[in-house]
């Protein structure tokens, strides 16, 4: 293994939380604050601590020269805050982390652009900001503004630029820094798919280079896509380091106890999702009848979504969807994609509702699955999205060609007609 | 892969400890962001104005005909026996130098907040850019004061060669306030609603629209002199004008206060830099 560039050894960063809520302080809370804290102080040592929350706590890993690592986690987990631990834009509270190498982060798009500035002008200020050198910056002027696609409006001021315009030229100056270490932060979120294709073209073509690279993001197809190996991060920490299918697997998979089987209780649901819709249960229904975990390729099952709406809904329409554990989509699916049944449903009045959905046997290939959720009034509004509501196994062993023992490739492995013909002589 | 004279350089990152690290090395590396905020500040300061950099101008020739008409016609305060117009003028521009700097550096961490929490760079930079901007103001007020001493036949003497010592020394004691106050509003937004009262009583305890030959020989003479502003002002009007009596004790005073103010403000701010982006 190549000498590690980057060696962080149990770093952790703590918040208060109070600061965090109200933003910032203004002087009288200060005065407010140290006085009471100082009437307290012998009382209650303990409560001061419960003012504090580790975002990070006990992290270790090492990145190897040239490696490019996935970063995953669920939303507050502590993604970023490594990443800006790392960017040195906050420093931790313990622990501490060897760099070999300069650091360039990407973390955003779009800060530091100054709207009264020309495009020209702001290439020039951001890169200078992400710490390119000027000669630097002049050498690949033209090669950003190619990228960016805004030859024409290069003297324009940027306040002139329509979002799209803004976030090229931001992402073109940042893909163009060339540091031994990319941060790359959530950037992909942003921006129509043509952009997103081009942005993770550009990323793989720096890690081609052999650059180290750090990759932050909740598109499980990129992360896939781009590196090798990823670490999965959870309430501060670590949980896991592995190769990316099997770390996507897990994070997919993590916290979905109740497989085969999501019930929203009360709270859980509500917090969610728009009234007056409200989301009850999904289900992988065998085909005994029973809800289950696992079912076989070789037979048709049920997929059902359970739920109630406290007045009527006009243009509602449920949808599922279903993704391979690795986070590739397999297909998409909605309760009134039939014309009739959208128009004898085009108002769903009050009352409990449970759409179903029949899978055809032979049509998914074994392996393991992850279905999400969705309710909308096309177009209007979205009333609850669940996109890992639950996972389940498919179990190939009597799938059609099962007598060759070899794993077959891809999501679905469905039973195809062949003819086989005897050419004629 | 072309990073052209960037040695490999290894980096700890780790809570930092301590009051007396500057690292005005690490300022150094990045002179060209800060030669590129102040290349900002000054594109972007005039954008959109029917006046342009007009304004820089406007500004110290409108007080000075204010202070003209007001102390001088009408209360008849002391100028020293030269005319009022320059007398002013030559207060202002320091003055002016020193409040834009002060207003700009200590807005100048909460505005680029985005950046704060994005991107590494020694955060020192942005009130120094912002302080330094000032300078082309300056310049091109300078010229105008250059004009008006042509018009009212007044000569420069030997001691001008001292003004842009002083001019620097505006600037230090400007960025000496800049960096607390930029430091402090990250924390407290009540700096900005302070800022605005704090320079103008700076601005009644700073001999621009009188004289400090006004203020009683004394204890009071010593107490006035630690406004480093006091020793800024005095000092330009005597190099420009020849008015006053040369750098004294006084101004020893004030010097010394500005070094201050200046150091002080760099640890402070270093102190407080650990955790701008956490609370800003």
């Amino acid at each position: 293994m190549a000498e590690p560039v980057i060696r962080a050894e149990g770093i952790g960063k703590r918040y208060q939380i109070g600061s965090l809520q109200t933003g910032y302080q203004t002087l009288r809370d200060v005065m407010v604050d140290t006085a009471r804290s100082t009437l307290r102080r012998q009382s209650d040592d303990r409560k001061m601590d419960s003012n504090h929350i580790w975002a990070l706590r006990d992290v270790s890993f090492e990145v190897a020269e040239g490696q490019v690592l996935g970063i995953i986690g669920p939303n507050g987990a502590g993604k970023s805050t490594l990443l800006k631990i790392l960017a040195r834009v906050t420093e931790p509270t313990e622990g501490y982390v060897e760099v070999t190498g300069r650091v360039g982060s990407l973390l955003e798009v779009g800060t530091g652009f100054h709207p009264e500035l020309s495009g020209r002008e702001n290439i020039q200020l951001n890169g200078a900001i992400l710490g390119m050198r000027r000669a630097e910056i002049r050498r690949k002027f033209d090669e950003i503004v190619e990228f960016a696609e805004v030859e024409q409006f290069i003297d324009t001021p940027v306040k002139r630029y329509s979002t799209g315009m803004q976030l090229r030229l931001a992402f073109a100056v940042a893909a163009h820094l060339e540091p031994e270490i990319l941060l790359v932060d959530e950037v992909l979120a942003v921006g129509d798919a043509a952009f997103q294709r081009k942005c993770l073209g550009k990323m793989g073509a720096v890690a081609q280079e052999g650059r180290t690279i750090l990759f932050v993001s909740h598109n499980m197809a990129a992360i896939g896509r781009l590196t090798e190996e990823t670490i999965v991060v959870e309430g501060g920490r670590i949980v896991m380091r592995a190769p990316t299918s099997e770390a996507i697997d897990h994070y997919l998979i993590a916290g979905m106890e109740q497989v085969g089987e999501r019930v929203w209780a009360g709270d859980q649901g509500a917090g969610s999702s728009v009234p007056p819709f409200t989301p009850l249960g999904l289900r992988v229904i065998g085909p005994n009848g029973k809800v289950t975990a696992q079912v076989s390729t070789a037979e048709e099952f049920e997929l059902e979504f359970e739920y109630a709406l406290d007045e009527s809904i006009s243009g509602l329409r449920v949808g599922l969807y279903l993704s391979t554990s690795k986070g590739e989509p397999v297909f998409t699916t909605f309760d009134t994609d039939d014309p009739d049944a959208y128009r004898k449903l085009e108002s769903r009045p009050a009352g409990s509702y449970v759409s179903r959905c029949r899978i055809p046997a032979n049509l998914l290939n074994e392996g393991r699955f992850v279905l999400g959720v969705n309710a909308s009034s096309f177009g209007v509004r979205s009333y609850f999205t669940d996109e890992f509501a639950l996972s389940f196994a498919t179990d190939g062993s009597s799938a059609p060609g099962s007598h060759w023992p070899e794993p077959r490739q891809g999501p679905v492995r469905p039973a195809l007609e062949w003819e086989i013909l005897e050419a004629a002589k | 892969m072309s990073v052209e004279s960037l040695p490999i350089s290894k980096r700890i990152i780790q809570p930092s400890r301590g009051w007396l690290d500057l690292n005005l090395r690490e300022l150094w590396e990045y002179r060209e962001l800060v030669y590129f905020l102040i290349w900002r500040d000054v594109k972007v300061r005039y954008k959109q104005t029917l006046f342009g950099a007009g304004w820089a101008i406007l500004k110290p020739v409108m007080g000075m005909v204010v202070f003209t008409v007001i102390f001088d016609r009408l209360a008849g305060l002391s100028t020293e026996d030269i005319p009022g117009p320059i007398f002013y003028f030559a207060g202002l521009l320091p003055w002016i130098l020193f409040q834009d700097g002060v207003n700009k550096s200590s807005a100048s961490l909460v505005a680029s907040r985005s950046l704060l929490t994005k991107v590494y760079f020694p955060r020192l930079s942005m009130p120094l850019a912002s302080v330094s901007a000032g300078l082309v103001d300056f310049g091109l007020s300078f010229l105008v004061l250059l004009g008006l001493m042509l018009y009212f036949a007044a000569t420069l003497g030997v001691q001008a060669w001292a003004a842009p010592l002083f001019v620097l020394w505006g600037l230090a004691a400007s960025l000496g306030v800049g960096l607390w106050l930029s430091a402090l509003n990250v924390l407290y937004r009540d700096v900005g609603y302070v800022t605005p009262f704090l320079l103008q009583a700076w601005f009644f305890a700073t001999p621009v629209v009188y004289s400090a030959s006004m203020i009683p020989e004394g204890p009071w003479r010593i107490l006035y002199s630690l406004n480093p502003m006091v020793g800024v002002v005095q000092g330009f009007r005597w190099a420009m004008l020849g008015i006053g009596e040369a750098p004294s004790l006084l101004a020893a005073v004030s010097l010394a206060m500005t070094i201050v103010l200046l150091i002080s403000g760099m640890l402070f701010f270093r102190r407080m830099e650990r955790s701008f982006a956490d609370v800003i």
